[in-house]
């Protein structure tokens, strides 16, 4: 529902008083992100549970690329800083270079996502199947649901950008750019830790 | 509902209807319409959303009474035939989720919506499309839910849905599949609906009021706001599993794939147990309301009202696994739970004796609402005296699965939640419609439930203990034993009970219907009230407030009409709500910018249906239906809330507008 | 009332400063290679044996990049506490209640 509350952000608190003084919107993403973490909370808790649960099928330690994901992972890391280069950029009110900077992060974003369906394809090749295991079914609904966050936020990017080639981008729409972006810092926080304990430390 | 107001006196704001809307970006023009169903419909003013959620709670409050008189009247004679034993499970099932999840929390969230804005001095709230959007959620979660009974059958796995029961071999039909669905858009509806309140309540308050200056009720109700905020996401995660389990050949909760079903039990529980107190909570606020308005007292340690209120959203996390005591958690484990849910009984107590203290010395008057609300003091005392019993382990070994956990339940839920909705409609009815309902039928309303409730609930203490278990859709005669624990009598009276609380219900439509008929208004301020939603007309205006006011005191239309005399420390009248509301309109801000009706929340929360459709039965559908999500998405995102001011009559040229609080 | 309007101007001003209370552009730039060279020695463990070490360095790693991500990225170290809180409040009760939940399964005890 991040969009719901992303998309109020268009028309942002500019020229209201608020109670705090805060911005309605970037309160509102932060709630949405404090309750993100119960969501991938659960998720990985289910993952951690069954990871070793294999009946049939291959082992989490016979699927995973590690040198493959290491490199995605560390391309979703580096969407973070030309993401916060973006906000910089529109808190400076340089339309070019936030629009740059957006579309290189989505391009990123992208490639991860990319790269997500390229291992899911591989690991389906070798006989992972949603339904072959436990370990199959919980990690692909972990993966997948982090997968549907980036892409929901790579479309966030590029309908940014599209709203700031309509027109400049004054006081408010500064704010949208650093509310996608908190959204997209987040996402990429939640694969640090899916990095670690889903393909770092075997079961 | 206009668009804009623009004051044609000095007095009373007038509403001009507003001449030309522009198409706005988001690709429908605007709906303008200010009265009709229309005005309805495309709504985002808080007070029309209110009222609609509870229209939709007082609905679906009859259609689990029914539920609930069925499940009654198989269990009045031996071997009922009433209900085959598959509807019976259907019956439970059904009735619970619905007074669950489209009754309490509806109905509460009607009072949250319309309370909240009203209480703390502000014009609506902080994203009105999202709080239209979130109605339109749960309608449609809600129908989508109950559609189920005429399409193969209801969900029939119990409302707390444990594997391996809710699984396709033992619930073949779609019942579960509408259940799960329907819940997760009824989820969404609580999250979106959480955020919003949050952001109203930390950000919008009216100049002065301070945290500790906020009433009680939107002080409970933010922790409500929490508890949601972070007890949704969890139950999301268990029906995404429970869902693709169903749909897509998971095996998630299948022993026989190696799963373990306690995973369900306790992602249900997670989010479960602060969802209990998601439904008592604003019953607590309502009567912390009450209390001291009909005792003509301040509420007896607002701040130990506040932080126990915030100390049981706290430890209410961490008391779950003690629904599981009996599932073979480890001795460890139940120690544990055990210890911290008797801890969570501490701050409930705290508020019990501060009710309690806010009576002690005070001129009581006993109205319906009054009467409503000392009945949920009593009654749910009663209740959390049997939870207490539930939280010693071993002696839940006994109860667990046994009509001593639905006496239990019933007292707090009944006697408590509902007791304090009734209560604030009785409180507040004459604020939201401009006329009291009638005190004498509300009286017998009030015995009548009393009475009833503790006929159906009491006896089910003792049915309890007998070993009566519950979800059991038959009794026979030769099971029930003889004498003063006879099985039969106790549930004919429990049968009896019901269909007295039946009437009892039946008799606050009647008054409803009574009032909305007579010609005969409510005065401005007809309990002498004491905090801001009553410094308004009634039904308030649109905006609310002509002049947002400057808040100085907890209670701050109490003191704007009484004031202490410095010698004798007594409280003088100094203003009637007729004179302080005169003033108002006088000094009546111009220029006031209401957020605009939109077609888009309602569109958009009708795209969820046709997705969890799909997911049902087709794909494609599924597909579709999120082909419009996004879409809708997208014009939802391309309408400014507010419309700009072209849009307006006369324009606004160039002199100072004034705008509203923070309206997004 | 003239407050409203006063308040606008006000508004807009502080937006100008908005930047300032972050960082520089070369500021995250050096958190940016920190954070990497962090991923770098995570990934090492896949190449290199580290022992006992294995399980607390990837775990520490891990935490410490999230909150470098989350305070610095984020804001949230710059923010007003407000912002943390809400953060915080869902984190806390994330780990307290699944840590509970997986460690009732006996998930910590091998
Ligand atoms: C109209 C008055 C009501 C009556 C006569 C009534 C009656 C019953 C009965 C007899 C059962 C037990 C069914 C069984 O175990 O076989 C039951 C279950 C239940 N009721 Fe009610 N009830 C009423 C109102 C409510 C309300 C207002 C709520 C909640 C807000 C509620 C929540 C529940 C729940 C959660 C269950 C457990 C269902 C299950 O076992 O899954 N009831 N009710
Ligand atoms: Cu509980």
């Amino acid at each position: 529902m991040s969009d719901v509350a992303v998309h109020e952000a268009d028309h942002g608190t500019h020229g209201h008083t608020t109670t705090t003084g805060l911005s309605n919107n970037k309160i509102a993403m932060w709630l949405f992100l404090g309750s993100e973490c119960l969501l991938f909370g659960g998720l990985i808790s289910t993952y951690m549970l069954y990871r070793g649960r294999v009946s049939e099928g291959p082992r989490p330690g016979n699927v995973f690329d590690i040198p493959f994901t290491s490199v995605s992972s560390f391309i979703l890391l580096m969407s973070s800083l030309t993401m916060v280069l973006a906000v910089s950029a529109a808190q400076n009110r340089d339309d070019r270079g936030t629009t740059l900077w957006l579309t290189i992060t989505a391009l990123l974003g992208a490639t991860f996502v990319g790269g997500q369906v390229y291992e899911f394809t591989a690991m389906y090749n070798e006989g992972l199947g949603f339904t072959t295991s436990l370990f199959g079914s919980s990690f692909y609904t972990l993966t997948g649901f982090h997968g549907v966050h980036v892409t929901v936020g790579i479309i966030m990017l590029m309908s940014v950008v599209g709203i700031i080639k309509r027109s400049t981008i004054p006081g408010d729409k500064a704010e949208v750019v650093e509310l996608v972006g908190l959204y997209w810092h987040f996402v990429d926080v939640i694969w640090i830790i899916i990095f670690t304990l889903v393909y770092l430390i075997p079961a | 509902m206009a668009i804009i107001e623009r004051p044609a006196t000095a007095g009373g704001v007038e509403i001009a209807p507003p001449a030309t809307p522009s198409r706005a970006q988001g690709g429908f023009k605007r709906p303008v319409a200010t009265t009709g169903w229309k005005s309805w419909l495309f709504t985002v003013d808080h007070k029309k959303l209110g009222i609609m959620y509870g229209v939709m709670a007082m609905f679906f409050f009859i259609v689990g009474g029914i539920e609930a008189v069925l499940i009654r009247l198989q269990l009045a004679a031996p071997e009922g035939k009433v209900l085959s034993a598959s509807v019976y499970n259907q019956m439970f099932t059904m009735h619970a989720t619905t007074m669950v999840f489209l009754f309490v929390m509806p109905m509460a969230a009607a009072f949250a919506n319309y309370f909240i804005p009203l209480q703390i001095g502000a014009r609506d709230v902080a994203f009105p499309r999202m709080n239209a959007f979130g109605f339109w959620c749960v309608l449609g979660g809600g129908i989508f839910i109950n559609l189920s009974w005429f399409l193969g059958g209801a969900a029939d796995g119990g409302w707390f849905m444990y594997a391996p029961n809710s699984g396709p071999i033992f619930s073949p039909s779609h019942g579960v599949d509408f259940w799960t669905l329907g819940l997760q858009i009824t989820g969404i509806a609580s999250l979106t609906g959480a955020i919003n309140l949050i952001v109203t309540v930390l950000n919008m308050r009216a100049p002065g009021m301070s945290l500790m200056k906020m009433p009680v009720f939107t002080w409970l109700q933010l922790v409500v706001q929490f508890l949601l905020l972070f007890a949704v996401p969890v139950i999301t995660v268990a029906l995404f599993l429970l869902s693709f389990q169903r749909n897509f050949g998971a095996t998630f909760f299948d022993v026989s794939a190696g799963a373990d079903p306690l995973l369900w039990q306790h992602l249900f529980w997670i989010f479960g147990h602060p969802e209990v107190y998601i439904l008592i909570l604003p019953s607590f606020g309502i009567i912390s309301e009450v209390l001291p308005v009909f005792s003509k007292k301040p509420l007896f340690g607002y701040p130990f009202v506040v932080f126990s209120g915030a100390a049981i959203g706290f430890v209410g996390w961490g008391v779950w696994a003690h629904h599981m005591f009996a599932s073979g958690l480890g001795p460890v484990s139940v120690a544990v739970f055990s210890i911290s849910t008797m801890a969570i009984a501490i701050p409930t107590g705290v508020k019990i004796v501060n009710w309690t203290l806010t009576l002690w010395g005070g001129k009581l008057r006993f109205t319906a609402a009054m009467h409503f609300a000392v009945g949920l003091i009593v009654l749910f005392t009663i209740g959390g005296l049997s939870g207490v019993t539930h939280s010693v382990a071993p002696s839940d070994t006994q109860q667990t699965d046994t009509y001593y956990i639905v006496a239990h339940f019933h007292y707090v839920l009944f006697g408590g939640a509902v007791f304090g909705l009734f209560s604030g409609f009785y409180y507040w009815w004459p604020k939201m419609f401009g006329k009291t309902l009638n005190e004498k039928l509300g009286k017998a309303n009030f015995w009548l439930m009393v009475i009833g409730m503790n006929m159906t609930f009491g006896p089910m203490h003792i049915l309890g203990l007998q070993g009566q278990p519950r979800r059991m859709y038959q009794w026979t005669e030769a099971r029930a034993g003889e004498g003063f624990f006879n099985l039969a009598f106790w549930n004919q009276i429990a049968s009896i009970g019901s269909l007295i609380l039946v009437v009892g219900v039946l008799l606050f439509l009647i008054n409803v219907v009574k009032t909305a008929r007579s010609k005969e208004l409510a005065p401005l301020d007809p309990w002498d009230s004491r905090t801001l939603e009553w410094m308004t007309s009634s039904p308030p205006k649109e905006h609310n407030f002509d002049v947002i006011p400057t808040v100085h005191h907890l209670d701050e239309f109490f003191h704007r009409k009484y004031q202490q005399d410095p010698v004798t420390h007594e409280y003088k009248q100094i203003a009637t709500a007729e004179e302080i509301l005169a003033d108002q309109e006088a000094h009546a801000d111009k220029h006031i910018h209401m957020p605009s009706p939109s077609y888009w929340p309602i569109v958009l929360a009708a795209t969820l249906p046709i997705i969890t459709t799909g997911v049902i039965y087709s794909i494609p559908v599924a597909i579709v239906g999120g082909i419009f999500l996004v879409l809708a998405m997208f014009g939802w995102a391309l309408e400014p809330s507010t419309a700009p001011e072209t849009d307006f009559d006369p324009p606004a040229a160039g002199e100072s507008t004034k705008e509203l609080a923070p309206l997004v | 009332m003239t407050a409203a309007t006063e308040t606008h101007t006000e508004h807009d001003h502080s937006h100008d400063d908005h930047a300032q209370h972050g960082m520089s552009n070369a500021g995250y730039i050096r958190i940016a290679l920190i954070l990497a060279a962090m991923t770098a020695l995570e990934v090492s463990t896949y190449y290199v044996d580290f022992g006992a070490l294995f399980m607390p360095v990837l775990i520490i790693l891990m935490v410490v990049k999230f909150f470098i991500v989350v305070s610095y990225f984020m804001h949230l170290k710059f923010d007003n506490k407000l912002f943390s809180f809400c953060f915080y409040a869902g984190l806390f009760l994330a780990v307290m209640v699944y840590v509970i939940a997986l460690a009732t399964f006996k998930f910590f005890a091998a």
